[in-house]
């Protein structure tokens, strides 16, 4: 699905990682891990913008969330699926609501427990609010695969657990970046860390020791 | 991106800047023609004053249909504009769009309504369109700049494959919402401005009543024309309701729908443009022959030297200096509404003196100075001056007022305050406005020819009326690019000037 093989990739202007391979195959489901800076935001956003092309079914939570506050709840969860419909369709619902599309995003915010918050404004939502949206959107898109900038980082430990095992349900391959390791060895297939602008190791997820773990994050 | 100006003009620091600035105009100063008028300008001035100090609504009912008037040319003409900006703005960074927006907006209202003129008469189409087309340039920049300010993460979040339109209006347009309609608020003032001023070429506005009432003499109904001006824009945030805006809008066009349209000859659009607008010349003479076109570089260099050119040197030299002028009202009318330095009393007139000095519209200003002071250049430069100071001098009164609240407690009050804490800390800012109003006054400075002091509107306007619109297009254009030159310069000069962690921030947006 996705291949870089001795890759230099950049963030902006400057280059963060050096010598990049990686494969993503499909049925994966890979964890980034890695110290704040390694460079797991530029391998993902590398790894969307070259998948985007070939997978036009691909869904994001970027870091950030990416919403728009000025508009509802449902309106953000509902961008999740904009390449759906023509332009006149969705903007007829940016101004009137469908019920058709109302009943379609119910469920999915039950999903990520943003029940009743249909119409609240993102900007009035908490942090952990706003980042359950950003998953309800990706969640409504759905699609084959699921790259994913910690997407649960606001949410508390043990929504955080179900809400992965949820992603882990509704999408068949997927990439995150998680900084908790515990939630990464709990879904990963793979694990991928990040040291010093390169690839320190790339294994199954069973055959990464905890002392790779602690030189990972050694200092 | 480092040119040689910048290079120069960093050397030069803001103070040169200015210095610049002030040695210019007082080399232009001798140039300037400032004579009075042959009559004596204060018995005048004392019978304005005695009228203006007893208004008289003795023809109220004229006087309120001409302001319903002028409040549904406005909210037309905004309205108009703004739905094209609006749909102009996603396109803007096309140089072809960007283009055809700086030349529409660098043409006044004014010029706009008498060159429609030709086309529609006076009727509700020309006022409407007046207004409509300069602000459609000015709100497709300020729109597109706001959606560049935008964060552009939501955007970049959307499906792959989903269409630009549906982006645009989902993860663009909502960021920048609140932003525009605080200006399409403010663009609703200036359009009640440029409403009134229409009034001065002829269109049932309350400019027109004001030039009526000039004329004869009647000032205490100059008076009353201008109170109801100014509590129309006084009060336009108390009426101006967002539900209340369907109605509004709904009643002026029913209002522009009843106008009586003049009789204009058919084909009269057809005919401007395939017609009127030709260099004569070119319109009799067969273009395959080459004396067609030598007539036509006769034609235009006698226009371009006997015209253009001085209509050109009178614009830059009122123009050079009311900035001047400007700069000098912002400096001494800024301090003024600050609290601490001219007191609570002092602060609360100096706010009201701003209010009508910058509310007025210069034209009107200008007018109204011509009447005092004859026709020389003195009138212009006064009424650009203090407009455009009492603007400056607005903005740069809010801003401090930030600045005074977080000022150590044992600072100094008054003319010391003002010295050491507040100038200091927004001559940066001052300088930036300034340059930002230079474009602004240069466009004025062509426009207040249309009273009769010789800058470009002056030609213009008597092209017009020799029913020489080929004449006229070419005035225009000449002071379109004289408007596109300044805009360019000023950007320049304020890029140099900004602070260097400033400028290196725009860089990198």
């Amino acid at each position: 699905m996705l291949n870089f093989s001795g890759e230099a990739l950049s963030y902006g202007r400057t280059t963060v990682l050096s010598d990049v391979d990686f494969t993503l195959r499909p049925g994966e489901r890979v964890v980034l891990l890695g110290r704040s800076g390694a460079g797991k935001s530029t391998l993902l956003n590398a790894a969307y913008a070259r998948m985007a092309e070939s997978f036009p079914d691909i869904a994001l939570i970027p870091q950030e969330h990416g919403l728009v506050p000025q508009l509802s709840v449902f309106h953000n969860v509902y961008m999740g699926r904009l390449d759906a419909h023509g332009a006149a369709y969705n903007l007829a619902n940016l101004v009137w609501p469908f019920r058709a599309e109302r009943r379609a995003i119910a469920p999915v915010l039950e999903t990520v427990g943003l029940d009743g918050f249909a119409r609240a404004t993102v900007e009035t939502l908490s942090g952990g609010q706003k980042q359950r949206t950003a998953l309800a959107r990706a969640i409504h898109r759905g699609g084959r695969v699921l790259i994913g900038d910690e997407p649960v980082s606001a949410v508390d430990e043990r929504h955080a657990a179900a809400l992965i095992d949820e992603l882990g349900r509704r999408f068949g391959t997927i990439l995150l970046a998680l900084h908790d390791v515990a939630l990464a060895r709990r879904i990963a297939t793979r694990l991928v860390g990040i040291r010093a602008g390169r690839i320190f190791f790339d294994r199954p997820t069973a055959d990464v020791s905890d002392g790779d773990i602690h030189d990972l994050y050694r200092a | 991106m480092t040119s040689t100006v910048p290079e120069r003009r960093r050397r030069l620091g803001r103070v040169g800047t200015a210095l610049v600035f002030v040695v210019l105009a007082a080399m232009l100063l001798p140039f300037a023609d400032f004579r009075l008028g042959g009559h004596d300008p204060w018995a005048e001035l004392q019978r304005m004053a005695s009228g203006l100090l007893s208004p008289d609504f003795s023809s109220i009912e004229a006087l309120g249909w001409a302001a319903v008037l002028t409040v549904t040319f406005a909210m037309c003409g905004v309205a108009l504009g703004a739905s094209a900006g609006f749909a102009l703005a996603p396109f803007y960074r096309f140089v072809p769009v960007r283009n055809f927006c700086i030349a529409v907006r660098s043409i006044h209202e004014l010029f706009w309504a008498i060159l429609l003129m030709q086309i529609t008469g006076l009727s509700a189409t020309t006022g409407i369109l007046a207004i409509a087309i300069p602000y459609a340039g000015i709100f497709a920049k300020v729109l597109a700049e706001y959606l560049d300010e935008g964060d552009p993460r939501p955007a970049a979040a959307m499906p792959p494959r989903a269409d630009l339109i549906s982006v645009h209006f989902f993860a663009r347009l909502p960021l920048a919402r609140r932003e525009f309609r605080t200006y399409l608020l403010y663009r609703l003032e200036c359009g009640l401005r440029s409403s009134a001023v229409l009034g001065f070429v002829g269109l049932p506005t309350l400019g027109f009543s004001l030039d009526t009432f000039f004329k004869q003499g009647m000032y205490g109904a100059v008076a009353a024309v201008l109170i109801i001006y100014y509590v129309l824009i006084g009060t336009m945030r108390l009426w101006m309701r967002r539900p209340l805006v369907p109605v509004y809008l709904t009643a002026a066009i029913l209002v522009m729908a009843a106008m009586p349209n003049p009789p204009m000859a058919p084909g009269a659009l057809a005919r401007f443009l395939t017609h009127d607008i030709l260099p004569a010349p070119l319109r009799s003479g067969d273009p395959g022959d080459p004396g067609t076109w030598a007539h036509f570089g006769d034609w235009l260099w006698t226009l371009l030297a006997g015209q253009a050119l001085p209509g050109l040197a009178a614009t830059l030299i009122v123009a050079q200096l009311a900035l001047v002028l400007a700069g000098l009202v912002a400096l001494l009318g800024f301090p003024l509404t600050v609290p601490p330095v001219a007191g609570r009393l002092g602060a609360a007139l100096g706010h009201v003196a701003l209010v009508i000095a910058r509310s007025t519209p210069e034209y009107m200003l200008a007018y109204i100075a011509l009447q005092i002071f004859g026709p020389s250049m003195l009138p212009a430069v006064l009424a650009l001056g203090l407009h455009n100071g009492a603007i400056i001098a607005h903005l740069l009164g809010r801003q401090s007022a930030h600045l005074h609240q977080n000022l150590r407690p044992d600072a100094s009050r008054g003319i010391v305050l003002y010295a050491y804490e507040l100038l200091p800390r927004i001559y940066g800012s001052f300088l930036a406005l300034c340059l930002y109003r230079w474009e602004i006054i240069v466009r004025e400075s062509a426009i207040i020819g249309l009273l009769g002091i010789p800058t470009l509107g002056f030609y213009v306007d008597r092209a017009i009326q020799e029913i020489r619109i080929d004449r006229a297009v070419v005035l225009l254009i000449v002071t379109m690019l004289a408007t596109v030159a300044i805009d360019w310069l000023s950007r320049k000069t304020r890029a140099a000037i900004a602070p260097k962690d400033l400028r290196q921030g725009a860089a990198a947006a």
